[in-house]
């Protein structure tokens, strides 16, 4: 079967500017001639998204931004020649909408920024106390339960904020996310969550928001407040600046463990922090000399069919059914999918990304992409007649994995595959399990859809662990001098309209963690009634309110947290991807 | 601080070389690949067969076999990023060849260009090539050891392969880093960037070298080359000899980095 190329999509957002190109080339040229002090170097270095690696100054992360998660095919094959000649040959999709490339070396960057710029996209505040990349959950548009599309807001959002500056020395990082709806996303854990809601104003349908405020992941986990029932959209920008305005002047900024907005809402009281946006908000709008707007075109998107040269019917190849059920979506377009590629830990090679535009082009009717915030890869607007085809093109190309939307398509943080401050190796752990659990079919448990399992290599957040169904972060444990990786394991967490922060369970043993998964699976079934949900279970068992207390279950999972001697059991010792005994070491973090 | 130095051929030259016959263009793929199809006019050297014995002397009786006379341009092509035609490029340019380059795009890209191509072998009459070495161009295991310190080491396989193991002091540029989306060498305004940002210049002392035969590394001495970073070697026999010589290594320590990339 042939089809026709739709139309190239090459329109995009322009992200980057000359300006912070060279401005980069140059601070380097002065760091390295000795004219620039290292510390200063560092932040303005971290401020455009140019990260140290494991142990070295001598390569960085280069950390790109990618707002709202639109990635062109175009852009995607930029990426493909960029990892082959300044990376690893791949790169990393994050939870954010991030792209990522490691151990790019540091002389090398000012060239990489230079044709990303190329390509529209810039790596400017993607670190250190600025507002990070303003993400939106990739079914904006397409969900059956939005009340209308948030890509545009987070666009203008985005726009609004990028070199203001206003946000360019903040106390620390601020992460804003859209969400189609209460249930995709995940509003409540970030420092602004925010939600399209339309009400009726007056007796006239009006758009809005409702926006939550000073959640967020990390050694301490919050979930957030809701500021209002409604924002209206005229509201919505004069909101974001008060929340900003008044985190920029109360925050903390001496203690940087106590300096994200979570605490400053914690240390302040809801309801007085409530009410100090509130005022803020009424000063912004008289006060702000330009008037704050949202630029932005509302006019509906012109999606095409691509043009099928020939129409013969594929039939579905071995294994459809199974890909079918768990990596697509049905639009509220009801004749088009979203299609989700799963990939490991988030890593996609070279090869693949170029096969990957290919597909986009070939098959989505709107000509782009969108980033996940599942380490993953969506191409929306799949006619529903294409998708045998579209599966047998990804099983031809290796890109077929199954799973996208069950438990088995597990997150995994960098880790120690390139970060200073890992303590285990959670990136191929997170691998690890994930083959484990599609080796066992597991995604194919209707009773597990909908949970989660996500694993950090230490209590920073960045595999988002405290809202995993299961979630683990990395840490080290010794028998006499013997050091091995161990994992501390939380239940209960939840990314959705509840949004729970999970319960710690016990430390587990970085070779146990798989047994330990299959375990609890075993625990669920065996207590289970009709039609209960892993998820549900789970939380009623933190709740209190199941025969199976959380007590039991660390009964149950006691035994395997039990070290063998050395001699009895080498493994033990070692992390995944690691041959050699196990060392706990850590660098710097980078927080500038 | 640079001049130029031809070391590409564009499409347009050697169309008008194949019709006036005043090029010799060389297929280095595989002969069956060859004989499939082919730039026309081109006679076939398969790598393989160049790296089976690269001696002077055999390499001078392989020009001649192939009808080459000390005049005659020669224009080298691949389908492999101009890694491979880059060494049978440089074999040549070794026994003395004054006028040898690269074809700048890969077959692959011959092809989607819809450009010519042939079945044919053509007819050649063979010559006597007399070598006449240039020793200057070719790094061995004792330059290394001896190594001025001023001279840079550059090894040119991925990122990956660099920093689980090479050889100590060298720097790494991943061979992809001297190409274009279609070219086999990219422009030279980009490629000052990419080595002037690693402190090469035209001034520069450089020893390029890869895994085994000199092919990634042999497109460096290019790349090198085309903005006229005149002292540059390569080290043929590259990084398999130095293993199998048991000199010494150095790795990237502390990191699991080779679990980014996909098994």
């Amino acid at each position: 079967m042939q089809q026709a190329a739709p139309k190239q999509t090459d329109t995009f957002v322009d992200w980057s500017t000359k300006e912070d190109v060279e401005g980069f080339a140059a601070m380097l040229k002065e760091y390295r001639e000795g004219r620039y002090p290292e510390n200063e170097f560092r932040r303005y270095r971290l401020h455009n998204g140019a990260y140290s690696v494991r142990m070295s100054e001598d390569y960085s992360m280069v950390r790109v931004k990618v707002p709202a998660g639109l990635v062109t095919p175009l852009q995607l094959r930029g990426f493909s020649l960029l990892s082959e000649q300044f990376s690893i040959g791949n790169i990393h999709i994050s939870t954010r909408e991030n792209i990522q490339m490691h151990w790019v070396v540091l002389d090398d960057v000012p060239e990489v920024l230079r044709r990303l710029s190329e390509m529209g996209l810039t790596t400017r505040e993607t670190c250190g106390g600025t507002i990070h990349n303003v993400v939106c959950t990739p079914t904006s548009g397409v969900c059956p339960n939005e009340s209308f599309d948030a890509t545009p807001y987070a666009e203008a959002t985005a726009r609004f904020f990028l070199r203001n500056p206003m946000t360019q020395s903040l106390p620390r990082k601020f992460k804003i996310t859209y969400s189609c709806c209460h249930k995709h996303g995940r509003s409540h854990t970030l420092d602004v969550g925010i939600i399209p809601h339309t009400a009726v104003v007056d007796g006239q349908s009006r758009r809005g928001f409702r926006i939550f405020v000073g959640g967020g992941l990390g050694t301490k986990s919050l979930t957030g407040h809701l500021l209002e029932e409604f924002t209206p959209e005229e509201n919505l920008m004069y909101t974001l600046l008060a929340i900003v305005k008044l985190y920029d002047r109360l925050g903390e900024r001496k203690n940087k463990f106590r300096s994200r907005l979570r605490y400053l809402v914690q240390l302040t009281g809801w309801n007085k922090f409530q009410n100090m946006i509130l005022m803020e908000r009424s000063v912004v709008r008289i006060t702000q000399s330009a008037q704050v707007r949202l630029s932005m075109d509302r006019a509906a998107q012109d999606i095409q069919r691509p043009i099928r040269v020939s129409v013969e019917n594929e039939t579905a190849r071995p294994g459809y059914a199974r890909w079918e059920s768990a990596n697509t979506f049905v639009q509220k377009q009801t004749e088009y999918r979203t299609v989700y590629i799963t990939l490991e830990a988030g890593d996609i090679s070279a090869s693949h990304l170029m096969d990957l535009a290919d597909i986009i082009q070939e098959y989505s009717a709107e000509g782009v992409s969108r980033l996940g915030l599942g380490q993953n890869i969506c191409i929306r607007y799949v006619h529903q007649d294409d998708l045998t085809s579209l599966y047998a093109r990804l099983l031809d190309v290796g890109l077929a994995r199954p799973g996208a939307l069950t438990m088995a398509s597990t997150i995994g943080c960098t880790s120690t595959t390139s970060c200073n401050l890992a303590l285990t190796n959670a990136h191929r752990l997170a691998k690890e399990v994930q083959r484990k659990l599609l080796e066992m079919g597991l995604d194919q448990d209707e009773s597990l859809r909908g949970s989660s399992i996500r694993i950090s290599g230490c209590p920073n957040s960045c595999g988002q662990h405290a809202i995993a169904t299961i979630g683990f972060h990395g840490g080290g444990g010794r028998v006499g001098r013997d050091s091995y990786p161990l994992y501390n394991m939380f239940i209960g967490g939840r990314d959705d309209d509840i949004g729970a922060i999970g319960t710690t369970v016990m430390r587990v043993p970085a070779k146990r963690v798989i047994p330990a998964i299959l375990r609890l699976l075993d625990v669920f079934r065996e207590a289970r009634k009709d039609g209960d949900d892993l998820k549900s279970w789970i939380h009623r068992v933190c709740q209190g309110a199941e025969s199976t207390s959380l007590e039991d279950i660390k009964k149950i999972l006691a035994p395997l947290a039990e070290a063998p001697s050395k001699d009895q059991d080498p493994d033990f010792y070692t992390d995944y991807g690691n041959n050699t005994a196990y060392q706990l070491k850590t660098g710097r973090g980078c927080t500038a | 601080m640079y001049r130029l130095t031809r070391v590409i051929s564009d499409v347009d030259t050697v169309r008008s070389g194949i019709k006036d016959r005043s090029i010799r263009i060389i297929d280095v793929r595989k002969p069956q690949e060859y004989a499939k199809n082919h730039i026309p006019t081109a006679l076939n050297l398969p790598l393989e067969n160049l790296l089976a014995d690269d001696s002077p002397d055999r390499v001078a009786d392989l020009a001649g076999s192939l009808g080459i006379q000390k005049e005659t341009p020669v224009v080298v092509y691949d389908n492999a990023f101009g890694t491979l035609a880059s060494r049978v490029a440089w074999a040549l340019e070794y026994l003395g060849h004054p006028d040898v380059t690269l074809l700048e795009i890969s077959y692959g890209d011959w092809l989607r260009m819809g450009l010519e191509t042939d079945d044919v072998v053509p007819e050649i009459d063979p010559t006597e090539y007399r070598a006449n070495i240039n020793s200057g161009m070719l790094a061995v295991v004792q330059d290394l050891e001896s190594q001025n310190p001023s001279t840079i080491l550059v090894d040119n396989r991925e990122r990956l392969n660099y920093l689980e193991q090479h050889i100590p002091g060298a720097i790494n540029i991943p061979y992809r880093a001297f190409a274009s989306p279609n070219r086999v060498l990219c422009g030279a305004e980009e490629m000052r960037r990419i080595f002037t940002g690693r402190n090469i210049n035209s001034d520069s002392d450089v020893i390029t070298y890869c895994g085994s035969a000199g092919t990634l590394s042999g497109l460096a001495y290019y790349a090198l080359k085309s903005i006229d970073v005149k002292n540059t070697r390569l080290y043929a026999n590259s990084f398999q000899e130095w293993k199998n010589l048991e000199k010494p290594t150095e790795k990237q320590p502390d990191a699991n980095y080779w679990d980014l990339s996909e098994e």
